[in-house]
């Protein structure tokens, strides 16, 4: 990972080889073919997560067996590097034919014009927006036009240790908790399990899966008409409850976090209760307590009012595939129901596609994963995004973060975190 | 100089044209073209508007950079210190008649061949300040270990510690080498004037080895300059201690895939590589003080 000034100039240098590229047309009018034979060529598909490898295979196996002349390669980066991968890719044109997206990532590579719309693929049928979740779609939608089919979705709930609750002789948490139900647990919690270098909350303090569904949850936002929503009144309320959480010495510190990640003291018997995704499933089966937690709605906010941000990863095709039909063909088999079983049966993933996530519900019965599939049908959000997501979430973490259970009230540090990711927002383009 | 140069012709310039061309391609046009986009604003996917010197008042403006100057100096000066110990530890490996010596050299050695990456996450583990077996050790003699990777000064104490032990093994073999070179007859010669070893160390040793010792210096603080790879490794990208523990390398990396504003990245690179070229320049500049090469 060493980067000397004359790597990162080549690196630099290879951005601007191709910066008179001018714009791309997208690649509208790569439609599937009638006769799957007539596919021919190679493709890439790039992803960042190694434990969906063997799914993602069995997705290509699938697709194969339709399409019998198109090789796909899986090129797997992991997540850390991926995106640094991707944007030094997309400045020489070479960004792989189809790959994962994320939300924060997403309106920075439509915007550049790195991504085709799915235009041709919904106006021939080969793909139906209807078929996801109304704010997955939304996430990967830009100007009125959709580039993603919706791979996966996460929502967020509160996981908890049925053996720890019941060993300090607390009340396990139900769907009616509200954030003063958590607190109150939280401090019977620490007297009875705190000697035992146990803590009461194994919250990471993360944006999505702690205070973006708090802020929400009690009526604030994150960002709004190209607004920052951390001076809002409400906003500030849901940040000074995590606050208020850290101070108390519930929840680990930013600090102690960095050292231990809190999600893990939580998986290691260490922690009674956090709000977290469906994406620690896998995790949480790897437990050697795997058979204590399980999973309830988030508490509500004092409002009455629950509230969840939903994210979920897409699928997308690079505007210059160097195989646009193969390339088409096959977004067209991962964004349908056979390619979402796959995922789904493997446990790695819950599939976007409606009715294909019983699957990945069964696959740990014991933690009531249907509280997420019903969290994003009831109550969930869009995940917050902008044009250039990277920059305030940074802020996120180098400000805001470390202020939880700091001196300070988020009174004071909303406003000022607010003013700068305003300034950041305006310069986007 | 026996042959005049125009009688080999053309024929040398044919044998380095590769070397050239590699130096051409990897060093030259890049940093070249690295000067140029610092002048300007430049996408993340390319496509640059020429901004002047817009990025260096920037840099010039933004307190971050004097801040990660002020630590990638502190670094540099710990990991220095590795190069007299090592002159110790050396010599001690040095001595005739040493058992072994060759097991120790390879031990000393193994931390440099390593990946700093692996390395770095293994002493987070040992740096952690609940579990970590370096606060243990501390707690057994009664002192009560800080937060080492997560508290602002000693976290970045943690990544110079860490880049001094890396340091170590290179450092030895060099001035091994330089060891050997000194003639075993300058230490007789000073043993029969009544000698101690004290006196021929520092009277003999260390005056011969001041060249490997300046290359060294060279070289350590160049690397210095560079570090990116254990503090991203060790403390993480998300750690709350980063904005005041961060290197100038880091806030390259930073505004260039982070942040998204190449050119500003560019302008850090040019500062770097300034910094970089003027100590190396002063430093060669003052070797005629103190390295002799009899």
């Amino acid at each position: 990972m060493r980067i000397p000034s004359v790597v990162a100039g080549v690196v630099l240098a290879a951005l601007a080889l191709t910066a008179c590229g001018g714009d791309s047309g997208d690649a509208g009018e790569a439609k599937v073919p009638d006769d799957p034979a007539q596919v021919k060529g190679d493709l890439t598909y790039a992803i960042w997560d190694v434990n969906q490898q063997p799914a993602m295979q069995e997705i290509v196996k699938a697709f194969n067996q339709k399409y019998p002349n198109v090789k796909v390669s899986i090129s797997l980066a992991t997540f850390d590097q991926y995106f640094t991968k991707l944007k030094t890719q997309g400045s020489s044109d070479n960004l792989p034919d189809v790959f994962w997206m994320n939300g924060p990532n997403f309106q920075l590579f439509a915007a550049n014009k790195q991504l085709a719309t799915l235009d041709s693929l919904t106006e021939a049928k080969q793909i139906d927006p209807a078929n996801y979740p109304k704010a997955l779609n939304e996430l990967y939608t830009l100007d009125g036009k959709q580039y993603g089919v919706p791979k996966d979705f996460d929502t967020i709930a509160l996981w908890y240790n049925k053996r720890l609750f019941a060993e300090a002789k607390v009340a396990a948490p139900t769907a009616e908790w509200t954030w003063d139900d958590y607190k109150a647990a939280a401090v019977k919690l620490k007297a009875a399990l705190g000697p035992k270098g146990i803590w009461a909350s194994g919250d990471n303090l993360g944006n999505q899966a702690n205070y973006y569904p708090a802020m929400l949850s009690n009526g604030g936002f994150v960002i709004k008409d190209g607004k920052s929503g951390y001076s809002d009144p409400k906003s500030i309320e849901a940040l000074q409850f995590w606050s208020d959480m850290v101070k108390g010495g519930y929840t680990p510190s930013a600090a102690q976090n960095a050292e231990t990640r809190s999600q893990d003291r939580f998986f290691d018997g260490k922690a009674a209760m956090m709000w977290n995704g469906n994406w620690v499933a896998s995790a949480a089966l790897k437990s050697r307590y795997k058979n204590d937690f399980t999973v309830v709605p988030l508490p509500k906010a004092p409002g009455g009012d629950r509230k969840t941000v939903i994210h979920g990863i897409a699928n997308v095709m690079s505007a210059k595939p160097k195989n646009p039909q193969a390339a088409a063909a096959f977004l067209a088999f991962l964004g349908g129901k056979d390619a979402a079983l796959i995922q789904a049966k493997a446990g790695a993933a819950n599939p976007a596609y409606t009715g294909t996530q019983a699957d990945f519900v069964d696959s740990a019965p014991q933690y009531n994963l249907k509280t997420f599939i019903e969290a994003a049908d009831q109550y969930a959000e869009p995940y917050p995004v902008s044009k250039d997501t990277g920059v305030w979430n940074k802020l996120e973490l180098d400000r805001l973060a470390p202020a939880f259970g700091g001196d300070k009230a988020m009174s004071e540090v909303g406003p000022a975190v607010a003013s700068t990711m305003d300034e950041a927002l305006g310069k986007e383009k | 100089m026996s042959r005049s140069r125009s009688a080999d012709g053309k024929w040398p310039w044919l044998f380095v044209l590769p070397t050239f061309l590699g130096v051409l391609v990897f060093y030259l046009w890049p940093l070249l073209k690295t000067l140029y986009d610092s002048f300007t604003e430049t996408g993340p996917f390319g496509g640059s508007t020429w901004v002047g010197a817009a990025n260096y008042s920037q840099l010039a403006g933004d307190s971050e950079v004097y801040r990660a100057i002020v630590n990638t100096v502190v670094y540099t000066a710990i990991v220095l210190l590795g190069i007299p110990i090592a002159v110790l530890f050396a010599n001690l490996l040095n001595r005739p008649g040493l058992r072994g010596a060759m097991v120790y050299r390879t031990l000393f050695f193994l931390p440099y061949v390593a990946m700093p990456t692996a390395i770095s996450l293994v002493w987070r583990i040992i740096y952690n300040g609940e579990y970590g077996v370096l606060n243990q050790a501390l707690g057994v003699v009664g002192i009560d270990g800080p937060s080492w990777i997560t508290e602002p000064w000693f976290a970045l104490v943690a990544v110079a510690l860490l880049g001094l032990w890396m340091s170590i093994g290179f450092n030895m073999i060099v001035l091994s080498a330089g060891l050997k070179g000194i003639p075993g007859e300058l230490y007789e010669a000073a043993s029969l004037d009544g000698a101690s070893r004290t006196q021929q160390f520092r009277a003999i040793t260390v005056p011969l080895l001041t060249p490997s010792i300046f290359f060294l210096s060279v070289i350590t603080t160049i690397a210095g300059f560079q570090l990116f790879d254990q503090l991203f490794a060790l403390l993480g990208p998300t750690n709350p201690v980063m904005p005041s523990t961060q290197s100038l390398v880091f806030l390259f990396y930073d505004a260039a895939f982070v942040g998204n504003e190449r050119g500003y990245a560019a302008a850090v690179a040019v500062l770097i590589l300034a910094v970089v070229g003027l100590l190396t320049l002063f430093q060669f500049r003052f070797q005629r003080r103190w390295v002799s090469y009899d």
